[in-house]
């Protein structure tokens, strides 16, 4: 079983997000960034299928600057056998078509059995890269992950539905499988993963020219158009105001 | 037609995001003096084609096929694609569902068309068409314009627009065919199934106490549930305190939860990422405790503390008491 796995480097949930004074992104030397959060999840599932089945290989395959190396290595100290970067510059780089155009590239000559991604990336968040990529490749796709069984060259696949439903769903491989978040518990690196990590190997590409089919105008913190009450003081002070809000505003005392 | 409406059926009726994009497409078309057109599809294309045929939305275009009759990707994007090269439409309009998830990028890779998705907000600035979505867990918004000739496939988020602000009319009802295969159909699915429903309905409460991620740690559980039961009111979640296994998903509020409206939403350590903010801001009050004054959660509360809901939840419940 070969399975990729797409990472992606985004700001961490209490990075700061500065604004560039042109509006096209936010200053990448002031965020903190982290592993993409079903991205964790989709590795944690990739290495468990492998140790399940006892042989296999996890590529991780990232796009972005020379930065997202930290979470490549990451990857690897967690289990991945090897990776695959794209490097390029991505302020601003928001169209899902020419991401997956450079992944389909980077990876359409390493025939992999599966696919995996987070179902979304905490920055953009257009969810759509791991199903383009699966229909670029000619694979079966489904999204929102659950559980997933492998055998029988088929992966069955739980996903989400609204509202607390789930439905089965098989596929024949190869697949592209988008991950939800909570669907195992994803590991800690170990140290000696750590160690083996630094000589595994990472294959830096170039990447072809894609046109972007949609683009960012500018990105602005939004404006409330609700009046929030703000309740200020002493913790003390805070709860008594907090109980009189409850009691004569909202009347539920 | 200009704008093309795909509508998703939910269990023989128009699910609700598809009349939220029918008043989507409603404004776009005024602004623009486009024409519409809406699209249905599946076992249930007819009983949808009436109820759709109901709106002001020029024309209902139905869909039978046997290979549509349940739900699969595969199918329904190589539908929607054809249907898209007949009707040549400059925009195609979603909600953004989980059906819409699953399938619409398919039609975007097979068309090499742009998708926009979840979308909260359009505006036509003479004959530039503008999306706004929330990027960074919705702490900012981004203007995105397609590039390109049309068709564009755009899906807008829960609740952008209001269903009941779809405006009614008379549409008649066309045929229309496709040309599927059993061979595209890469997937098999089983029937939909539901997991513990049982124990907790949110959905009827008029009073919620809402933990997040701020909550910290499993041991902190019982401080919230000690502020719910002084206060009367039902535990709730969002997605990151189920998914560390310290309540059950009965718990989850949501997009992948319950969807609630309660009198009062007490949101503690909460940052208001979107898939929770979609199912619980049609509550009446919302009040929220978050360490950052920064979090998104605040732009939606009526009441806000900037404090620590560790220190602030045990007086907050004494005080309850001595009410």
């Amino acid at each position: 079983m070969k399975i990729a796995v797409l990472v992606k480097q985004v700001p961490g949930a209490e990075s700061p997000l500065p604004i560039l004074a042109d509006q096209k992104w936010v200053d990448e030397s002031a965020v903190a960034y982290v592993m993409n959060e079903s991205d964790n999840y989709a590795l944690e599932e990739a290495l468990h299928i492998k140790e399940v089945n006892g042989d296999g290989e996890v590529v991780v395959a990232s796009l972005g600057p020379s930065r997202i190396q930290k979470v490549i290595r990451e990857a690897l100290a967690k289990g991945a056998d090897r990776a695959i970067h794209i490097e390029m510059e991505t302020p601003g780089a928001i169209d899902p078509l020419a991401t997956a155009s450079h992944f389909a590239q980077a990876l359409k000559d390493e025939n992999f059995d599966l696919i995996f991604s987070g179902l979304q990336s905490d920055d953009v968040g257009m969810g759509q890269t791991g199903v383009i990529l699966g229909e670029m490749m000619g694979m079966a796709t489904a999204s929102l992950a659950m559980a997933t069984e492998v055998g029988d060259g088929k992966i069955k696949v739980k996903r989400e539905l609204e509202a607390g439903w789930f439905q089965w769903v098989s596929l024949t491989l190869p697949a592209s499988i988008t991950i939800q978040s909570g669907l195992n518990t994803p590991r800690y690196p170990s140290l000696k993963g750590i160690m083996g990590a630094k000589r595994k190997e990472i294959k830096v590409i170039e990447p072809s020219d894609n046109d972007s089919m949609q683009s960012l105008e500018k990105i602005y913190v939004p404006q409330s158009d609700k009046q929030t009450v703000m309740i200020e003081g002493s913790v003390d002070q805070m709860v008594e105001k907090l109980i009189d809000a409850f009691r004569n505003d909202i009347k539920v005392l | 037609m200009d704008i093309l409406i795909i509508l998703e059926d939910n269990n023989g009726k128009i699910h609700r995001m598809g009349l939220e994009s029918i008043a989507a497409a409603q404004k776009m078309a005024d602004s623009l003096g486009f024409s519409m057109g809406a699209v249905v599809l599946g076992s249930n294309a007819d009983v949808l084609a009436e109820e759709a045929s109901e709106y002001n939305i020029g024309e209902v275009i139905k869909i039978n096929d046997s290979l549509l009759g349940s739900y699969s990707a595969d199918g329904y994007a190589e539908a929607v694609k054809q249907i898209i090269e007949q009707e040549a439409p400059t925009y195609v309009l979603f909600g953004h569902s989980y059906q819409v998830r699953d399938y619409a990028p398919k039609v975007s890779a097979k068309m090499m068309k742009p998708l926009l998705v979840d979308n909260v907000a359009v505006n036509m600035d003479g004959e530039k068409v503008v999306f706004t979505k929330q990027m960074f867990n919705a702490k900012l918004f981004s203007d995105v314009t397609p590039s390109g000739e049309g068709p564009c496939l755009v899906s807008f988020q829960s609740a952008a627009f209001s269903s009941e602000a779809a405006e009614t009319g008379s549409a008649t009802i066309r045929d229309a065919s496709v040309n599927l295969d059993a061979s595209m159909i890469k997937t098999e699915s089983e029937d939909p199934f539901q997991e513990e429903a049982g124990g907790v309905d949110l959905s009827s409460a008029e009073l919620i106490v809402s933990i997040g991620r701020g909550i910290g740690k499993e041991e902190n559980i019982p401080l919230a549930q000690s502020l719910a039961a002084a206060l009367g009111a039902e535990l709730a979640s969002s997605r990151p305190v189920v998914d560390a296994g310290w309540l059950p998903s009965a718990h989850q509020v949501g997009s992948s939860g319950q969807s609630v409206s309660p009198k009062m939403y007490l949101a503690l350590g909460m940052s208001g990422a979107i898939q929770h903010v979609v199912g619980m801001k049609g509550s009446k009050n919302i009040v929220a405790i978050n360490k950052d004054p920064e979090a998104p959660i605040f732009e939606i509360s009526d009441y806000g503390v900037v404090g620590d809901i560790i220190e602030i939840i045990p007086k907050l419940t004494d005080a309850l008491k001595g009410v």
